[in-house]
């Protein structure tokens, strides 16, 4: 049933390089607040995914 | 053999009859196209059949007819395959998807649709014969054929009735809630629904999507609600009746139903092309209440006790 969060992290989207360390999941850094909505956004549209925020200038694309 | 025809043929248009009664289009859009009407319309004429021709096999002691009944039973647990499977294969395709409680439910429906036709054509078939045999033996064709159409419709009517279950409307108050952001946390009155990244994409809900809080009656209806299956209904009928405004690539505004744990009410969230908040709640409140997601635990005794 595709009502919750049950798949997976497919990117990570920061500034804020020292919050994220290198998982298994590929990470973006973006230069300022606008590049960072506007890859999030551009790697969400191809993968189908979602933009959740995380609210330390971290968004993380999920697919659902 | 010719005696029986008027109690067959009376009994077989009475269970055609209560099939194509409940062949409805309805807003599940389905079966909406002439092959399905066919298939169950002709399924319809055999389960009939099968009814009708039960008593007069048993009066000329054929007593091997009946087993023809226990094969049509068989027969028509392969319809409720046949819909499961036709639907579950649709799922896919579907924006917003039924969910399997639903589809079990839909696939349930449609065999027993099939017994309601069978068990029509079997009353109407036992009640005129037994006018044959008791009251006049011999009873006119066309008096027969108003005893048959009585009984039938009667029969019609009371199966048709006790299948028809509930709606959310019986067991839930449905009102509008409002849309509020706590940062990412997208929330309808208090309950959090989901977290939302963009900004866009949180302009878009803010201004144009709908809320519904629904608060269940008492706590039978409070735990039918939790039921994953039974919210996905919900989301689903809703998406059907007033239009989803989203596209595969854009999970943001996919319509979700989450609970509130401290009282059970249920926030729900739609994005649509029809924003009009009365037909939202007026779709929500006539979505059938799962068989499979109903609970009862004010029946049980820990379960009433618990309640007070």
């Amino acid at each position: 049933m595709d009502i919750g969060i049950k798949e997976y992290i497919i990117a990570v989207v920061t500034i804020n390089p020292e919050k994220v360390s290198s998982g298994g999941v590929p990470v973006f850094y973006a230069k300022d607040e606008e590049e960072r909505k506007k890859v999030a956004l551009y790697i969400a549209k191809t993968t189908l995914g979602m933009v959740h925020d995380l609210d330390n200038g971290c968004y993380i694309i999920v697919r659902h | 053999m010719n005696e029986y025809i008027p109690v067959i043929s009376i009994a077989i248009i009475m269970g055609l009859l209560a099939r194509i009664n409940l062949l409805r289009t309805d807003y599940r859009q389905y079966p909406s196209y002439p092959q399905g009407y066919i298939s169950h319309l002709t399924l319809g004429i055999v389960a009939a059949s099968l009814g009708a021709v039960a008593i007069p096999a048993l009066l000329e002691k054929d007593f091997s007819a009946m087993t023809f009944l226990a094969l049509a039973a068989s027969q028509f647990r392969e319809i409720r395959n046949m819909e499961r499977e036709s639907l579950s294969n649709l799922e896919e395709t579907e924006l917003v998807s039924r969910g399997k409680a639903y589809i079990e439910d839909i696939a349930k429906a449609f065999e027993s649709r099939n017994y309601v036709a069978m068990l029509t054509a079997l009353i109407t078939s036992l009640c005129t014969q037994l006018y044959l045999i008791v009251i006049d033996n011999e009873a006119k064709f066309y008096t027969l054929y108003i005893i048959g159409g009585i009984i039938g419709l009667l029969c019609i009517t009371f199966l048709s009735n006790i299948t028809k279950g509930k709606i959310i409307k019986d067991i839930a108050d449905v009102k509008q809630g409002e849309i509020n952001f706590k940062g990412p946390l997208l929330c309808v009155d208090n309950i959090v629904i989901m977290n939302i990244g963009l900004d866009d994409s949180k302009k878009i809900l803010q201004d144009k999507a709908m809320a519904v809080i629904i608060t269940p009656k008492d706590d039978d209806a409070r735990a039918t609600l939790a039921n994953v299956g039974q919210r996905q209904a919900i989301q689903h009928n809703a998406a059907a009746q007033l239009g989803i405004r989203k596209d595969v690539d854009e999970p943001d505004f996919t319509p979700l139903a989450r609970r509130d744990p401290e009282n059970g009410s249920v926030g729900m969230l739609i994005l649509t092309m029809e924003p009009d908040i009365e037909c939202f709640i007026e779709a929500v409140n006539r979505v059938p209440v799962l068989e499979s997601s109903k609970r009862k635990p004010l029946e049980s005794r820990a379960g009433y006790k618990a309640a007070d």
